[in-house]
């Protein structure tokens, strides 16, 4: 006999019939009908109609009875709120009735009937439960409070409850505490700024009592609660790490798991050299590898725990690597979370046995798998480096087996490989140029390409190769067609004889025919590089490349700092900051391991201050689908920085693509003779087109360059406010807001350099692109103390106008790089024109008139300044603060005419005629100059100075 | 907390939800569905699932996958435990955790669950304070209930849910008193194609069935209790007592119950009990392919090997098996690509052998991916670590109990790489 029965009765009038029987006077033909009402609940059945009935069975003394309707009630009592009220009087009874059972199951119930109204009812008898002699009571009640603050929280408030909620925290039931604790942590989440779990030494001694003697849930909140405490010194920190050791010998995971995360958030504060940080770290690994015993879905979450373990702390588990290697029927996704684990603890000691492993899985069944172990092989070499030629006859091996994801894997692994140990293994290329074919995902495409690009001149048929790739060109993803690109013009560099037509095709096809902004971008540059100067192009293209970081995938330490305060927790299976993610968190504070105690006055306090993150691997490592997207951007734009050394000719490289490339392009430009590179004399008719538009490469080149910066709109001592001029986000966290002022005949450029990335910023350094007035720093970018994050510096940099000379688009447009231990970064700003008049801009009358007039008229421009409310003195006077002089004034029939001139740094004299009619808040200005592209500029700068 | 359970069987049915707090649509499984296509195997679906408002974290046993439904930031391991408490209470309940046994149980299941969960935190847990709150149904009782009309709802509070050892009741009385353990140790090896041990370590557990009257204190001690330095405890034992002696006390819980598990990892201690040649080649023409398996004894301690299993998984291409066994009998699978050979006892003097060759699908190509072997066996009367129990000892209560020790020694995931 058993309960099927219950979802048989699927038939017509079945409701009608259980009304029936619940109405039925037979005490057991009522409770079998409840049972069966229950039963159609639980299945997702609407049973609702029945409402008013079932209430009507509640007042019993049969428990199985009661317990039933109460289960009824919190599922229904939602939808008939005016029903449910009906059922109030009963709970209240119940929750005096004698038997502590009845009270707590009532006050339990009673929380559960999410109904306004029945929470007003809840109150008292609440708070006589939270009082109750009997604990069983009291921690039921502890829940409850946490229900009712989920349904009205403020309530909750007003009656006082979170006090008592508190004060059980201390209660002598080590449960009430445990759930007490419980319900605080629930609601403190959607408080993330109250102080409900305000920890102090004597409530932490009370939990610490409580941990041993509660239940294991209890235990799983005991400890997560003791996670987010700060100990005061490190005494105070060693003594709860040695009383929740022994919860790493307990036979419930969480409560492992949670232990760990208190442990290795306080024994951050541990002095190293004492004997019990080191005993510690010991007792860490035993447990972890018990994880792995457990279920698969155990052993996933652990794993990803350990994955932050392990990046952390290596030290704890590098002698168990062999409790990673992967069983067959593991399921995929332990599989993977394993495979990145041993590439973690991969070291020159047991390579040989990783790669053997590595080897193995590659031959298994499971695609995903197989792949993720044939890059694995390559991540080796690249940490390894005495594996790294094993590596690579392993991938050969691989190679031979010509399965082709197989094939494709190790192409673009072998490609990183070329990257990190240049010169070495270039001998394999020829193996791989046979696989060319089997080729048909992007990635292995583009690093096939990347290869054959980059050892062109090793590649007797290069040529024919790239060729044969170019003909579905439009075809390809982005991804092969920016490195299709790249490739062919660096073959065209070496071998620029047979490759001409090649080199022409491609910059066709990437710029005409493509309508992919990045991809035109990237042709046009390469275009005009080769056109105007191969020599540059040389330079910029066949760049020697900054090696590759040691290891990918590393979490950035800041955030892996915040993860292990939070191991355990969804965030942690995620790697994610919980403020990123979980809903319910709202504005959940950053966690923070607290400093190591001592380290303000110890000798290596520098860098322990970094709450203890010295010891992580160097900072700002791309993850691993950045660092292909830099491998393959690498002629165009630096990967994040990682060898010192190689800097000065990265950046080398960076100032040569804006100095030298973008010079002779834009020289040309003003030239107006393009001369065309070696051998692209037949250019195709775009060519010349481009070039006279200036606007349309203009415009390519802003977007190459981040043409973000305002127009700056200052006059002479006025100073426009900062805009930003370098966002955060498009240089490595680092934000340039700025301006410029004209102090005392010196031009300054005022910045500030806000650093919004998590490490320390040092090394700065600025230089400009040629521009129309020759504008360059006067002296070295004075940021002395290295910016440590959220830091903002404000600098002023003197500049002179004496550097090299090119003609801008717009005219007063100024490129900037700036560098610093990062990477290099390059924005844009346009400076008032106002910059460059100089003081001893006035005129001897005679001469202004003769000026006038021997410039032709065709250089007049007239403009309207509108809305002054100035008189003509006035006027004279504001403007005279910006070096522009009033010569001479004449009133004609009310109007005055004033005759001024200005003159600029680079000895350029713009005179300029302003009529002011009174009463009339327009004024009519009319510039002339030998150079009339400044006279735009010049009227700007007037309605700027007389408008503010 | 946990906010909802939903039990979906392995064709997709949604047979049972629970709601602990307020109700969730039952859609948010399609988030669910979508993983579970997608990992083709129910065991790859992946156990912690992400959608736009809540997170699912599910665990697949017995063919039924629990799916919890949690809105705020919760340890996922906690709610991954209480799953497999739950399965596991359904498995103490009713004998066996099956869609049919849970949907014949129902009203049962879900008086379990409302006890086991208040508002999404654990409330009862532990097996025998659950079956003072809510009887497990036997079928003399449910005879009883059905004519007398009582309940199988405990009319009395719990006692164990308020005192500081909840894992066991008060007033607990048996005419013949007796404790038994069972030190279970399981192999866990990955061997390389030469035979030579690439990873083993050994998971065991001691299983203990205590049914003793009134509040007895058990000690436990080993003869070699330094093999042990990765345990778990339940929480019954007393963990400063092992550090500080190494000795296991505690107050059972009454009836069955895992006092401990172990772990131990190092190499030169776990023994490998048999080795296996094996051949299993396939040709580049022909399409067919040739096996050859021979099991034999290692270090076995003078023991006997017995249930003695090798499971093969063919690539997919292998069509049948024409084999012979020299001893058991062979079974392949064509469905599952399954190739299962049932040894029984091994006999050290004549080594079972299997032989034959396999036919694959004509004109596919060679398969790439080589099989791998997994072995079954059990050795009686010996844990293959060598830990061995001491004595034990009881105090506080005055009859004499009944002891007894028993050891086996089992495969765990043996894997041979070929």
């Amino acid at each position: 006999m058993t309960d099927s029965k219950y979802f048989t009765t699927t038939k017509k009038g079945e409701i009608f019939e259980l009304k029936a029987e619940l109405n039925s006077d037979k005490k057991e033909k009522k409770k079998e009908a409840v049972k069966k009402v229950i039963a159609s609940m639980t299945v997702g059945k609407d049973v609702s109609a029945l409402f008013p009935d079932v209430v009507n069975c509640m007042q019993t003394d049969n428990l199985e009875l009661k317990k039933l309707v109460y289960l009824y009630l919190m599922n229904y009592a939602k939808s008939q709120p005016d029903m449910a009220i009906m059922a109030v009087n009963t709970f209240v009874k119940d929750c005096e009735d004698p038997n502590p059972l009845i009270r707590a199951l009532a006050v339990r119930t009673m929380g559960c009937i999410r109904v306004d109204k029945i929470t007003e009812y809840l109150c008292e008898p609440l708070r006589k439960c939270l009082k109750d002699e009997d604990p069983y009571v009291r921690k039921t009640a502890a829940v409850c409070v946490a229900k009712l603050h989920d349904i009205n929280a403020q309530l909750v408030e007003d009656q006082g409850f979170l006090d008592t909620l508190k004060d059980l925290i201390s209660d002598s039931n080590p449960m009430v505490v445990a759930n007490a604790v419980a319900a605080l942590s629930e609601i403190a989440e959607s408080h993330p700024n109250s102080n409900l779990l305000d920890l102090n030494p004597q409530t932490i001694n009370k939990l610490l009592t409580a941990l041993n003697e509660c239940t294991e849930w209890g235990q799983i909140f005991i400890l997560d609660c003791l996670a987010n405490y700060t100990p005061r010194d490190d005494r105070e920190s060693q003594s709860i790490c040695e009383r929740v050791t022994p919860r790493l010998s307990h036979a419930n995971s969480a409560v492992v798991l949670s232990a760990v995360k208190v442990l290795m958030k306080f024994m951050e504060m541990l002095p190293k050299d004492l004997d019990y940080y080191g005993t510690l770290l010991k007792k860490l690994a035993p447990p972890l590898v018990t994880l792995l015993s457990a279920e698969p879905e155990l052993q996933y979450v652990a794993l990803r725990n350990i994955n932050l373990i392990v990046q952390k702390r290596p030290e704890i588990l590098k002698h168990e690597m062999k409790v990673f290697f992967v069983k067959y029927n593991d399921p995929i996704y332990v599989k993977l979370e394993k495979l990145d684990i041993m590439i973690r603890l991969a070291s020159q000691a047991n390579i040989a046995q990783v790669l053997a492993e590595l080897k193995e899985y590659a031959t298994e069944v499971d695609v995903d798998f197989v792949r993720k172990a044939v890059r694995a092989i390559g991540r080796c070499a690249i940490k390894v480096e005495q594996s790294a030629e094993r590596c690579v006859s392993t991938l050969l091996d691989l190679i031979q087996t010509k399965v082709n994801y197989v094939v494709q894997e190790a192409i673009v692994v072998i490609k990183d490989i070329f990257r990190k140990y240049p010169n070495k293994y270039e001998s394999v290329i020829a193996t791989l140029c046979e696989n060319l074919d089997s080729l048909d995902e992007p990635e292995a495409r583009a690093a096939m390409i990347w290869i054959v690009g980059e050892y062109a001149e090793r590649i007797d048929n290069a040529d024919e190769l790239l060729e044969s790739f170019l003909e579905g060109f439009h075809d390809e993803s982005t991804q092969v067609q920016l490195q299709l690109l790249t490739a062919i013009v660096k073959l065209f560099l070496k071998k620029p004889t047979e490759t001409q037509e090649l080199v022409q095709q491609v910059l066709s096809l990437a710029t005409q025919d493509s309508d992919n902004p990045d991809l035109r971008d990237r042709g046009y540059i390469y275009w005009r590089l080769l056109s105007t100067d191969p020599v540059a192009a040389k330079e910029v293209v066949l760049a020697e490349k900054p090696l590759i970081s040691e290891e990918t995938d590393l979490i950035e330490p800041t955030l892996l700092e915040e993860l292990i305060c939070h191991i355990g927790t969804l965030a942690s299976v995620y790697h994610k900051p919980p403020s990123a993610f979980v809903e319910g968190s709202r504005g959940v504070q950053h966690r923070r391991i607290p400093p190591r105690a001592g380290s303000v006055e110890s000798a290596e306090s520098p860098d322990v201050g970094q709450s203890g993150s010295s010891e992580a691997p160097p900072a700002v490592i791309p993850s691993q689908g950045d660092l292909l997207g830099d491998l393959l951007n690498l002629d165009l734009a630096p990967p994040t920085s990682t060898v010192p050394s190689v800097q000065p000719s990265m950046q080398m490289g960076a100032m040569d693509l804006l100095g030298g490339g973008l010079d002779s392009l834009l020289g040309g430009d003003i030239g107006g003779s393009p001369s065309m590179g070696a051998g692209l004399g037949a250019a195709p008719t775009v060519m010349p087109a481009a070039l006279g538009g200036a606007p349309a490469v203009g415009g390519g080149l802003g977007d190459l360059f981040d043409l973000g910066g305002g127009v700056g709109m200052p006059t002479g001592f006025y100073v426009v406010p900062k805009t930003m001029w370098l966002p955060a986000m498009k240089a490595k966290g680092l934000e340039i807001s700025g301006t410029f002022a004209r102090r005392g005949g010196i031009i300054q450029m005022d910045m500030s350099l806000t650093n919004k990335a998590m490490s320390v910023m040092t090394d700065f350094a600025i230089q400009f692109n040629r521009n129309s007035f020759g504008m360059a720093p006067a002296g070295p970018l004075q940021v002395l103390t290295p910016l440590s994050p959220n830091q903002t510096i404000d600098v002023s940099l003197p500049l002179s106008t004496n550097g090299p000379v090119m003609k801008m688009e717009p005219l007063n447009n100024l490129q900037v790089a700036v560098k610093n231990n990062i990477d290099v970064f390059y924005f844009s700003c346009q400076f008032p024109l106002s910059l460059l008049f100089v003081e001893d801009g006035k005129m001897e009358r005679q001469v202004f008139l003769a000026t006038w007039k021997d410039i032709p008229n065709d250089n007049e421009a007239q403009f309207q300044i509108k809305d002054v409310h100035l008189n003509s003195d006035a006027a004279s006077n504001k403007l005279q603060g910006s070096n522009i002089f009033t010569i001479a004034k004449r009133t004609v029939e009310g109007q005055d005419m004033l005759y001024q001139s200005i003159k600029l740094t680079n000895s350029i004299w713009v005179l300029a005629e302003m009529r002011v009619q009174t009463g009339n808040p327009n004024y009519t200005l009319s510039i002339k100059c030998r150079a009339p592209e400044v006279c735009q500029f010049v009227y700007q700068c007037y309605e700027m100075v007389l408008k503010n | 907390m946990i906010h909802s359970l939903f039990l979906i069987n392995n064709g997709g049915d949604l047979f049972l939800e629970k709601h602990w707090k307020s109700v969730i649509s039952r859609s948010v499984c399609d988030y669910f569905f979508e993983a579970r296509e997608k990992a083709v195997e129910p065991d790859n679906v992946p156990p912690v699932i992400r959608t736009p408002h809540h997170y699912l974290i599910n665990i697949y046993r017995e063919k039924i996958f629990f799916v919890s439904v949690i809105q705020t930031e919760v340890p996922p391991l906690f709610v991954i435990e209480f799953l497999h408490r739950i399965a596991e209470t359904f498995q103490d309940y009713f004998g066996e955790c099956s869609e049919t046994i849970i949907k014949d149980n129902v009203v049962i299941v879900y008086e379990l669950l409302e006890e086991m969960l208040d508002n999404g935190f654990p409330l009862a847990t532990e097996s025998n304070i659950l079956k003072e709150l809510i009887r497990p149904p036997t079928i003399l009782r449910s005879m009883v209930n059905t004519i007398t009309g009582s309940s199988n709802v405990g009319e009395t509070l719990p006692t164990g849910q308020l005192s500081t050892i909840p894992w066991r009741r008060a007033g607990v009385k048996y005419t013949n008193n007796e404790a038994y353990f069972d030190v279970v140790e399981e192999i866990d090896a990955i061997l390389d194609k030469s035979g030579t041990t690439v990873f083993a370590e050994i998971q065991g557990v001691i299983d203990a069935c205590v049914k003793m009257s009134g509040m007895p204190d058990l000690t436990l001690s080993f003869m070699n209790p330094r093999l042990l330095d990765d345990v778990s405890f339940h929480p019954c034992v007393r963990y400063k007592r092992w550090e500080s002696e190494r000795v296991i006390s505690f107050i059972p819980p009454d009836g069955n119950f895992q006092l401990m598990s172990y772990h131990i990892s190092a190499q030169n201690l776990v023994a490998i009990p048999v080795y296996v040649k094996q051949n299993i080649s396939f040709f580049e023409t022909g399409s067919s392919g040739r096996l050859d398996i021979t099991v034999g004894p290692k270090q076995t301690m003078g023991k006997t090997v017995e249930c003695l299993v090798v499971t093969v998984h063919m690539p997919k291409v292998v069509l049948s098996a024409n084999l012979n066994a020299t001893q058991g009998t062979y079974n392949y699978d064509p469905v599952t690509k399954i190739l299962l050979w049932d040894i029984g006892k091994l006999n050290p003097q004549k080594l079972p052998n299997l032989k034959g060759s396999l036919s694959l699908q004509s004109g596919a190509p060679k398969p790439e991916e080589n099989p791998s072997l997994n072995i079954d066996l059990k050795i009686q009367q010996l844990a293959i670590s060598g830990l061995k129990v001491n004595r034990l000892d009881m105090y506080g209560e005055k009859y004499k109990p009944f002891k007894g020790v028993k050891y086996v020694t089992k495969a765990g995931k043996f894997q041979v790489r070929t």
